[in-house]
This record gives C-alpha cells, structure tokens and sequence, in this order.
C-alpha cells in the first residue's frame, strides 16, 4: 500500500461513500487478455458494440470521421481502454464485423 | 408542565412516542409490545399523530423498514418482544453499524423455548452485543421519558446510534400508573428534530451500506466503538438537561438504601422496586443494606458502578436472565464482576438467578437473597459461590 | 410513453460507473447499466446482498451515481417500504418539498428475491408501496459460488445440485415469481432482457409512470455460472427469447402483452447447448424441456389471446 490510509477517526460516520460513481477511480483493464480493436472505416455507427458493454467502454465520441470510401460520420466509438475487460461482446455482437479482439500485450 | 394521567407502560410509551412527532412507525404485532403499537395506530388513526405505519409482515421487516426509513431521513420508531427482538438481531447490529439514531422500545420477555409470553429479561440481554445504546426503565413514567430522551441521545451528532429503551413484560407494559405526560411542544423542544445523520438525498446521492472489506471494516468498528463511548457522555447531558425541564432526575445507576451500605443488591427493571419495598420494611433491623438500580445498560457504565461497588463487603447481582455455560450465566453479574476485577477491586459478589418466564419476584425471594449475603458476608472471595443461586425455582 | 423506443433513444450519459468488479460480460452488468439511465436521476436505489452489491460498492468506492441503499439479503423489499414511506410523510410535513416526485427502485437477484427474501416482496406488494421492485435473475446463488436457487431451472448444474450417478442435475422448475407477484393485484409486472435493451427502457419508463407497486423480472446472464464464453452474454440472451425459454412480456391492467413477438421458435436445444450447465443433459431431458417450454408458450399466447409466440420450426 502506497498511499496512507486514513484513520478511524478520519473516515466518514457509518462507512458511507460521499462521491457517486467513484470506482471510475479503479481501472479494470488488467482483467484483459484480448483487446477489443474498432476498425473506423467499417464501422456503421449502429451503437450495438455500446448499448452491449457491461463496463461501459464502448465510448461515444462527437468526433467526425471520414471514411476511406468517404462516408462522413459525427460519432466515432472508441474503446476506453481503462475499463475494458477484454469480454468480447461488443466483437461478437457487431453486425458488421468492425471489431477484432486481439491479444493483449503488455 | 404536562398533565397527570393514569397509563399503563405501553400507553406511557405511546404517548411519549406521539410527543417525539415521529414520521414513520414500522412494527410487527407481538405480546406483551402490542398495545403500543395499538396505541400509535390510534393516535395516526385520530390525526392526532402526522405518521406513516408500515403494516410489516414480520418483526425482521419492522427493523429493516425503519432502517430505510431513518436513511431516507426520517424520524423512527420500532417496538418489539422477544422472539420479535431475535428476529431483528441480524438488522440490529446493520443499523448501530449504519449509524442511524432509530429508537425501539423492548417489552421485555421470556425467549422460546417452552414459549413464554412473560416478562424477564432474555430478549433485552440478547441483544445487549449488537451496538445499540440500551435503556432499562424501573417504572411507567420512567419508561415514557426514556423515549424522549432515547432520540436525544440518539440524534445527538457525537452519537449517532440507536437506542433501545425498555419496560418489563406485564408487570410494566399492563399496569397503571399516573403518569405526567411530556407534550409534543415541550418535547419538540428538547429534542428538536434536525437531521444530524447521512441520509438518501438526490441532491447528494450517497452509497449506504457499502462493502467494508479487511483494509477497512476495523476503521469502522473502531468508530462504532468510539460513539459508543460518547454516547456516555450524551447521556448524561440528556438526563440532566431533561430534570432541568421537567423535574424529574434520572442516572445511569441509581443508589437507594443506606447510604454506605455493608450490602448491595444490584438489579434492572421493575424488581429494583420491589427491593425498595423490602429494604423500606426492614430497615433498621441491623441490616446495613441498599439497592444500586442500573438504567444505563449500553454503554455499561463503570464509573458509576465502580463509585457505589468499592468498599461493599457484599454484592448481590439479580439477572432476570440465563446464559448456560457462560462464566457469568447472569449476564448483569458478569458486567460487574468485570468491572470489579479490571479496576482492582476485589468481585464481592455473588449472582442470583430469578425471576425467569414471567415468575414474580417476591419479598420472600428477596429476603432469601438477602439472608444469604448476610451469611457470606465475612468469607473471602474465594470462597464465595462460584455458580449462580437460582431463587424461586422448584429444587 | 406509448413511441416505440430504439437503440437512438438510449440517453448516452452514463448513470453507473464502470470500475466495478462485476465478471467480464456480466449479464447483470449491462441490466444495471440501462437500468439506471432508464429511472429518474433523483431516484434511490435500495439493494439486496448479492453479485452486483459487492462488486459495486467496494469501500472507499461505488458504481452508483444515484442515492443508494444496502442492508441485507432477505429485505431489500423492506428497507424500500421504510424509503417511500419516509419519502411520503416528509413531503406530508414539509420537509421535502412537496412537488418532487422522488422514486424508489429495489433490486435484488433471485436468491434474494425468490427465496429469502419472498416474505418482505409480498409485504412490499400488498402494502401498496410505491416501489419498483426489480430482480436480477442469475438462476442460482452466483455471489457464494453458484449454489441452487428457487430460480434454478430443471436439469441445470449447481454446485448444490451436481451431476453425479444419483444426481443429474437440478430436478424441479423454476418458481414462478411473476405469477406471485401477479397474485398481489400489482398494477405492473414485466419481463426483461439484456439482449433487447430499448425494450428494457420502455418498460422501466412505464413502471417510473405507474404509482403503486411494480415488479420487473430481470434475465441476467451468469458466465461463471452458467459455463459460456464471455463474448456470448447476448448470445445467450437473445437464443432464450428465440426458444421460448424466456417471454419479453408485461401485465397491465389484467392485460398480458408480449413486447417480443416470436413467429417462430427454436428448439430448445439451441438454447440449452450453449450453456456449459446444460452439458449432462439426456435427450429425454431436453424434451422435458422443451414440453414445459410449450406449455409456457401456449399459457402466454392464450392470456394475450393470440399467437404471439409461434411453433418449433423443424
């Protein structure tokens, strides 16, 4: 343990945690032996590989793309490489075959 | 000033209750707690009471539904005997954890088995290790300021615990007495209702009830332990600010008799009354004897045992309860014995088992206690029973 | 709230935070996920022991971004009574004020809501309360090791019910948790699954509507448990529905309507093969399966009074 831990008498009444939404804080990409990788060109922006993630890891970016065959999007996904498990659903689920999942190396 | 009425314990409790303006009652029916609850229904029924009763299907639901009740910031209130107070043993030690000042009174009574819907003190002392500040009251009148002064101990922000205040089963919680009743403005204002505890708030959306695993589970039991201790303090703050408005005094432990008695009987409940019947009847007849009533059971308080204990040449401890196999089968013996012993005192003192599954404790029980201390008086403290003296049982 | 949701309408704001310690491709993960952008953003959650407590709401951390509750396993149904009733006589006395609208959702797994924790959800239900009660169901005990619940469907392997030369496996049927909560007269009951999620936010939005108490049965996907891949969460999912194991459905008003209509089914089989927990199983089994299934489907199809779950295609 690197950071000191707070006493007794510096943690908050009846273990309550005062900031919502804090396991941000934990990254679980350890967890992962296979990355899931967005091919941006064959992509369709359908949201499947983003309504399935259980770790909500499929990002939702307003970021334009233009695609090699010159399809212009608004939203790109992107992996948020923190918190992916390496589960491969978004892979299995996408309709179009825009994800690989690769062997992660660390 | 309130009004003089005659009550029985339960409607006491009642009435404290209603004076306390709680805002959710979630009770489940058991003998001898009933009627307060009766009581309550009636008082909301009338509109006497602004409240919501959660009808719950059982007494284990009764604790968790005012633990919900008290997160979402309420004010709560729970009653219950017995096989009730089993039940909510789970919940019991997860709402002193979660620090919510909820208050419930104990009719107390036998546990099962044979069932026994009588007044003794097993359900009271079952629960005396789950983290809650625990309250015995002598008489009716005692009983309905407990509660009053339950939810300032409780709410108070050093504290924050619940309380348990309890009456004995029957002997108590049905019979009558003349009550003089805190009403709801003055109560209101000694116990103001302000939320002094974490509560559910959209606006701050807080996590109740986490997972608290090894490298922080300790921290909080270590802070549990530290409210506790406060709460001593609290009490003593509250009982004295309550004499100053309504006149009537109460203390963690309380000395009646001689006042530096030879004998000491130490006792909870309503026996403490009957003792000072008989210490009245025979005083003077040589017998240099008192009786130290303990109020105050959670946290215990040593300092006051402690300062009325040292010097006694004989200590008689009555438990209205039995732990078989334990070294102190009377569970009160046990707290003074180890009181005793890890000041340096020398434990004079010997426990009486009584009263069990509602069998009355008489005089002539008392005056068997009694005739016996005086016996052991002289001996040295090995020599005293090592077991507990069973008075009243059929040998 | 009567326009068909899609996947467009999914608000893309994040109401449960990721970092939780929930098994890769957790069913229940995506369930919780949906389900708090579903329900209002004030509203309080107060939830059973189970998976997805402990793996949320590890100390000095949590997912929830909502307010949240936890006391125990059996009473989730319980300490919600407590909420709403609280929330109740403090907008009654001012308190809060008396305009806000603050709603309660329970959530428990099966094990907590099927079996230790039935007595408190009836107590919910009759008493009326004001609650959505939503159960995760993960067909057994997952969070102690995959122990048999009262949701444990016939043939599954447990830990409690191995395959063994005596033994093969779970011998009874799943309880029947809607048809409890359908005998409390609730106002809604409705099934989910986290293979059909528009149809997830439809329901919880009606149920957030509907005052009263409300119960949603959860089909929440267990890897560890069920012995598949994780990349096969949805998979699995879905192939339920296909096969008539699991009917998307809700009961309002008296009023059965399956949301996902099936013209025709699969076989069970294909349902069953996917699942490492199903391995064992005899072809004599699997059509005991499958003849439960058909029963279930012809019960559905008549109380919506009509073939909205097809035949077997061969």
């Amino acid at each position: 343990m690197s950071a000191k831990l707070p006493s007794w008498k510096e943690v908050p009444v009846g273990a309550v945690i005062l900031e919502p939404g804090s396991t941000r804080r934990y990254k679980t990409h350890e967890w992962r032996t296979l990355r899931p990788v967005i091919k941006q060109d064959k992509c369709i922006r359908c949201r499947i590989c983003w309504m399935y993630c259980p770790d909500s890891a499929i990002l939702e970016l307003d970021k334009p793309y233009v695609t090699a065959a010159s399809r212009k999007y608004e939203v790109t996904y992107d992996v948020d490489y923190d918190y992916c498990k390496g589960c491969g659903i978004c892979a299995q689920e996408c309709p179009v075959k825009a994800i690989d999942m690769v062997l992660e190396v660390r | 000033m309130g009004k003089v009425v005659p009550l029985s314990g339960n409607t006491a409790v009642a009435y404290a209750v209603k004076s306390a303006d709680v805002d959710v009652i979630s009770a489940y029916p058991i003998t001898p707690q009933t009627t307060i609850v009766e009581k309550l229904a009636e008082f909301i029924a009338n509109g006497e009471l602004d409240a919501e009763m959660i009808h719950v299907e059982s007494e284990h639901s009764a604790l968790s539904a005012a633990v919900g009740a008290s997160a979402a910031g309420a004010r709560v209130y729970t009653a219950s005997s017995s096989q009730g107070i089993a039940l909510m043993y789970e919940i019991m030690f997860i709402s002193s954890s979660l620090r919510l000042p909820i208050v419930m009174t104990i009719a107390a009574r036998a546990l099962s088995a044979p069932i026994n819907i009588w007044n003794d003190h097993s359900d009271f002392m079952a629960v005396s290790d789950t983290g809650w500040v625990m309250m015995m009251a002598e008489n009716n009148q005692e009983a309905h300021d407990d509660v009053i002064i339950a939810y300032r101990i409780a709410e108070d922000p050093e504290v924050l615990l619940p309380v348990v205040t309890a009456l004995d089963g029957y002997f108590m919680t049905h019979t009558i007495e003349p009550i003089t009743v805190v009403e709801r403005e003055e109560a209101l204002d000694y116990i103001p209702k302000k939320r002094t505890w974490y509560s559910l708030d959209p606006a701050r959306p807080i996590t109740m009830g986490a997972l608290g695993d090894p490298q922080w589970y300790f921290e909080f039991k270590r802070q549990q332990y530290e409210a506790m201790k406060k709460s001593r303090e609290a009490f003593n703050t509250s009982v004295e600010e309550f004499s100053r408005r309504f006149g009537r005094r109460y203390d963690a432990v309380e000395l009646y008799g001689d006042d530096n008695p030879d004998i000491l009987i130490v006792a909870m409940g309503h026996v403490v009354g009957n003792l000072r019947a008989y210490l009245d009847r025979v005083r003077g007849r040589g017998v240099k004897a008192g009786v130290l009533k303990v109020k105050l059971y959670r946290p215990f308080p040593e300092d006051l045992i402690l300062k009325h204990l040292q010097g006694v040449e004989m200590i008689g401890v009555i438990d209205r309860a039995l732990v078989p196999g334990s070294t102190s089968a009377g569970p009160l013996y046990g707290d003074i014995v180890t009181t005793l012993a890890k000041h340096g005192f020398e434990a004079r003192a010997v426990s009486f088992i009584t009263g069990l599954g509602g069998r009355p404790v008489t005089h002539s029980h008392i005056e068997t206690v009694l005739s016996k201390l005086v016996d052991l008086k002289g001996k040295p403290v090995r020599e005293l029973p090592k077991e507990p003296l069973f008075i009243g049982v059929r040998e | 709230m009567s326009r068909t949701l899609t996947i467009k309408d999914i608000p893309r704001e994040e109401r449960f935070a990721p970092g939780h310690r929930m098994c890769q491709g957790c069913g229940a993960a995506i369930l919780m996920r949906h389900i708090t952008k579903a329900m209002p953003k004030d509203a309080i959650i107060v939830q059973a022991t189970g998976c997805v407590e402990v793996t949320t709401t590890l100390y000095p951390e949590t997912s929830w971004m909502h307010p949240w509750l936890h006391i125990a396993f059996e009473n989730a149904a319980a300490g919600a009574s407590g909420v709403e009733a609280a929330l109740k006589v403090l907008k009654r006395k001012g308190v809060l004020p008396p305009e806000k609208d603050v709603r309660v959702v329970a959530i428990g797994g099966d094990g907590g809501t099927f079996d230790i924790g039935i007595q408190a959800l009836s107590g919910l239900l009759e008493r009326g309360h004001d609650v959505l009660y939503i159960v995760y169901d993960n067909e057994a005990y997952m969070n102690t090791g995959i122990q048999r619940s009262g949701a444990t469907p016939f043939g599954a392997w447990t830990t409690t019910t191995p395959v063994g030369r005596v033994w093969h496996g779970e011998w009874r049927n799943k309880k029947d948790i809607i048809g409890i909560a359908l005998a409390h007269r609730v106002p809604y009951v409705a099934t989910i699954n986290p293979a059909y999620i528009p149809d997830l936010y439809m329901k919880i939005n009606k149920a957030m509507e509907i005052k009263g108490p409300k119960l949603i049965h959860a089909y929440s996907p267990c890897v560890p448990g069920w012995r598949y891949e994780p990349a096969l969460t949805v998979t699995v999912a879905r192939m339920a529905v296909q096969t008539g194991i699991w009917i998307n459905y809700e009961v309002e008003n008296n009023t059965l309507n399956v949301t996902t209509p099936v013209p025709k089914r699969k076989p069970v089989r294909e349902y069953l093969r996917l699942h490492g927990r199903f391995r064992h199983l005899t072809d004599e089994e699997i059509e005991k399966i499958q003849e439960f299934v058909d029963k279930q489907v012809a019960y559905v199809n008549k109380l919506a009074g009509k073939e909205v779950i097809g035949p077997v295609e061969k």
